[in-house]
Formats: C-alpha cells, structure tokens, sequence
C-alpha cells in the first residue's frame, strides 16, 4: 500500500467545510479527476474518473466511519479496480483561521491496465494532485469557484508543461481541456 | 485586439491576439485606456523571471472602461472607470482579511509551480510569468480582470489617466517602501535607484516625516528627477570612490536611519562586487545580483531598517547576515499589497499632495511598445516611464 497525505487551512466555520465534503456530489467541484460521485445510500457511492485517452474507471466506496464535523473515513468495496482507502479530518485552526482539513489515502496500485489508470489517475506525484485538489477546495469555499487563468485554464495544479501562453483563449485553437 | 506578447529574451511584440472573455463569475472585461511599462518587466524582457511562455501578454500597470462584467460582481456597472491592482486578490482569504493582498491565497492557479520555487504561494498578477498564475497581461486593448468585486478602483471624471495610471504598481509600491521603513520625523532615509518606484519612495518618505532623503543612482537624468522632482539629496555612485563613505559623512558617522532598496535583483555596480554577481548570475550559480540590497545593508544604521520593494526572483550571494544580526536591523519585504494603498494615495492625488505624472517621460502608442521597452531598458532618450495608449 502506498500512502500520502496532505492538508489546508480554509478560512470557512468547520461545520461548512465538513458539510461540502459530506454532500458527496460536490467532490467533482475540487477533485480535478472526478467527474462524478452519485451517493447510493447507506454509506455507499459510485465514482467515475476522467483516466488517460479519454477512457474512464469506476468503483463503489462505502463510508466506513463517520464523525459529524470531524472525520469521514471510506474504502473502496472488495471488487473495485481502484483499491484504496482514505480519511478526511477537519479541526478547528488556531486563532480563528478557520478550519484545518487533512487528507490521508492508503492505495495499492493493481496490475495491468486498470493499474495503469490508477496510476495515471494518482500521477507521478500524488501527494502534489491531492494538495492541488484541496487547494481547490478552499478557492470553493472562500471565493464560490475555482479561479481560471489564461495560461490554466484547468485552474489549479497543471504542471508548467501543460501551460497555454497567458494570452485570451481562441475556441478555435484547440479544444478546452 | 493588440497586445504585448513576449516572444522571447529582449523579444517583444504587437500582435493580433483573440480578446478577452468572462472565465468566472466575478470577472470583469476592460477596455484599455492606458497601460506602463514598469521596471519589473525589464526582468521578463531580460529573461530572469521565468517560467514564461512565448506568447505570453505582458503588462500590469493598467486602468480603463469596463465593458463586461460577470454575474456576481455587483459593485461596477458596464462605463465605469477603474484603475486596476497588479495584484490579483479574492479578499475572502486569511492574508486578504489581514491586509496582505499581495500573498492572496486563491489568486493564483499555478500555486504548486510557486510553492516549489519559493517555499510557500504567493498571489496571482497580472502578465507576470506563469509563478503568478499566468494570468494575460494589460499592455493590450481589453484585459480580463478576475475578483473584479475586491480589486479595481473606481475613479471620477475630474482626474486625468495619467494622474491615476501608477495607483495599479508604482506609486503604491513607493509609498509602501517608504512606510515599511517606520520614518520618525526628522529621520534620513537613503534610496537606492532612483527610476520611477525610487522617486515615488523619495517622495513619501517626506510625506511620512523624514527630515532628509537621499537618492542613489548613476543615471544624470534620474538624478535630476529625484532631486528636482522629489527634494532629495542626490549621490551618483560612479562618481564617488564609496557610497558608504559618502553616507557615513552626510549622517556625520550614524548611517541613514533607513534604508530602501528600489533596484532588486538586476542592480548594476563599480569594480569587482559587479563583475562577481553578474558572471555569476550568467553561469546561474546565482539568479540575482543584490548589489544595492548590500550597500544598503552595510550602510543602515544600527537599530534601522532596510526596506525591500526592488524585485528578486530566486537567491542571491554573499548577505552580509552578520551585519543584520550583530547591528540588530530590520528587513522589511514584500510584493506591494497595492489595495491597501490605492484609496488613501487617490485621496492625496484628489487633494493635490502627490503628482505622479512628474515621472513620466515618454507617451507611446500601443504598437510603440517594442521601442518603449528597447529605450527603457537601455534608459535612452533619458527614459524614466514609458505610458502606452492602445
């Protein structure tokens, strides 16, 4: 199993930031890979994930502890491709700034092709993907959406290599990622 | 529409580039009415603030008419006039609610790219590298101004582009750099580079209190404007075998109380120190030459300030450290936080006490800007500020 963790402070009441998390339709807003998360009831979920050459991988999570406020902590059910298991912390800052949230993902990269996919989903640097997405989080959170630029136009987290030229974009250049 | 394209190393140029369009909710589209050339593009133009994309639409000093707004900025109507911080900030974050708006948490989209370059991200801006989120430029005829609700500054009929133009960089910058210093009155403070940021700090430093302010530079013409146009003192530093000695001599052996360094990373200099930092910088063993930031720190006081607004972009060489920390100084840094500084410096232009169309020298067209940069960076034509009109 691999491991990697990361954190953020948002500057948003604790309860708000765990209730975003919560609703769990709202991950594809910060999580850059996901494009969806349909609840299914009874703590269980179905995830779709953009993967490399336009394919797409899917799995079934289930919550399997569950703080209010506090913590979330999921794992994917036994059959899934993606094989991994995760928790989610959210503490008051001190000094009122707000409200720490820490990510721990425990992921056990499979074989073959589907292996591929998890590990083009998690990327060469993970804990960076992750940090990016919480970053993300918190642009939500404090300003209502994840800010643009002309030479992101993902918004967070693409490497200098994926950069466009800060210059407007033209639709007729190329397609918007 | 026309816009400033950096191509490349001493590369820029007008070309035709799609306009802008309303990314997010809280954008605003604004026609160009005015746009500089400031001293920190020189470093983009030489190549030393990276990474940059051929291409890339330079300019942050901007102001104009607001063409289109998105669906959530309330505060502007379609006409309005504003003048636009080079800082991008959204004004809902930590460092926003504490008045740092140039350390803006969610500005800048390419945050991972800056943590690894220095550490911790600093803010999104405007034309200035992909490290700043590789946001387009406003040397351009219509720029797209994200957190248009928090940034812009609306400003009325009575006052001329010109008189409000640097509200977006250098005045405030100036005007920080001469407060970060914490002036007593009666307190002599030395400026290093006396170009546009230079004057405008000489300037405050009177407005704040200080009983003497003298400015250090080797242009005769930049000279002349500091003390001609800002009642500094003047030392032209090829002329006199040691600045510090000169200094030691004007504050009879004390030092200047404070000490501001309007030059950052590109400081030019005498004799060996000069040629050691730029062969250095040329083989990039080290990306910035802190020549002025130096002398400033020997020079300061014991007890004083050295203030730093000129630009660094990487590591420098040879800090005299144990001189800050044996001489108990103080350094004082930072990128602008222009917002802060935008309303309270309108309010001094509207009374009268500041002037900043003294530092303009030359009024190009847009299509000029190659030439406007060409003669900046060379300070031909005794170029000091290069205004745009597109």
């Amino acid at each position: 199993m691999l491991h990697v963790s990361k954190s953020v402070t948002i500057n948003r009441p604790r309860e708000e930031v765990y209730g975003l998390w919560r609703d769990l339709k709202n991950l594809p807003l910060f999580m850059h890979h996901v494009r969806s998360v349909t609840p299914l009831g009874d703590g269980r979920s179905h995830w779709v994930a953009r993967a490399p050459a336009g394919q797409e991988v899917e799995w079934d999570a289930e919550i399997i502890d569950e703080r209010p406020g506090r913590r979330i902590a999921w794992r994917s059910l036994a059959e899934s491709d993606v094989r991994h298991e995760g928790e989610v912390r959210f503490r008051e800052a001190p000094g009122d700034r707000g409200t720490e949230v820490r990510v721990h993902i425990d992921y056990d990269p499979p074989a073959g092709k589907a292996g591929a996919a998890v590990a083009k989903l998690f990327g060469e640097e993970p804990e960076q993907q992750i940090r990016d997405d919480l970053r993300r989080l918190k642009q939500v959170l404090e300003t209502g959406e994840v800010l643009l630029s002309d030479g992101s136009l993902e918004g967070a987290g693409q490497g200098a290599s994926k950069q466009r030229p800060s210059r407007p974009y033209d639709e007729d250049e190329e397609e918007l990622p | 529409m026309r816009a400033t394209c950096w191509m490349g190393k001493k590369d820029v140029q007008v070309l035709d580039v799609p306009e802008p369009k309303i990314l997010n909710r809280r954008d605003a589209i604004v026609r160009v009415t005015a746009t500089a050339i400031c001293g920190s593009d020189l470093h983009l133009y030489n190549g030393l603030v990276k990474p940059m994309k051929k291409g890339d639409v330079l300019g942050h000093e901007f102001m104009g008419e607001v063409v289109e707004l998105g669906p959530d900025v309330k505060n502007l109507r379609v006409g309005d006039r504003v003048v636009v911080p080079f800082t991008i900030a959204c004004g809902a974050c930590w460092q926003c609610r504490h008045d740092n708006w140039s350390l803006c948490e969610n500005s800048n989209p390419n945050a991972a790219l800056a943590e690894k370059a220095m550490g911790h991200a600093t803010s999104g801006a405007f034309g200035y590298s992909h490290l700043t989120g590789g946001f387009a430029g406003g040397q351009a005829e219509f720029a797209r101004v994200p957190f248009a609700d928090v940034g812009p500054l609306k400003v009325n009929g009575g006052l001329t582009d010109e008189q409000v133009l640097f509200l977006s960089d250098i005045l405030p910058t100036g005007y920080m750099g001469a407060e970060m210093c914490g002036i007593e009155p009666g307190d002599t403070v030395a400026v290093w580079g006396c170009g546009p940021v230079g004057v405008f700090a000489i300037m405050s430093a009177y407005l704040l209190g200080a009983g003497r302010v003298i400015g250090i530079d080797r242009f005769d013409y930049r000279l002349a404007m500091a003390r001609d146009k800002g009642r500094a003192e003047t030392i032209d530093y090829t002329k006199v075998d040691s600045v510090l000695d000169v200094l030691e001599d004007m504050t009879a052996g004390r030092g200047p109380d404070a000490c501001i360094d309007a030059v950052g990373m590109e400081a030019h200099g005498e004799g060996f120190q000069y040629a050691y930092d730029k062969a250095k910088q040329t083989l990039k063993l080290e990306t910035d030459r802190p020549i002025a930031l130096r002398e400033a720190i020997l020079a300061c006081r014991n007890g004083g300030t050295v203030s730093v607004i000129g630009v660094y972009a990487g590591f420098v060489d040879k800090l005299p450290m144990g001189t800050v920390m044996n001489r108990s100084l103080t350094i004082r840094s930072g990128q602008c936080h222009v917002h802060r500084y935008m309303r309270p410096l309108l309010s001094r232009i509207e009374k009268g006490e500041i002037d900043p169309t003294m530092v303009i020298t030359h009024r190009l067209p847009l299509s000029e800007a190659p030439r406007g940069y060409d003669i900046f960076l060379k300070k031909e034509e005794n170029c000091e500020k290069v205004v745009l009109i597109p």
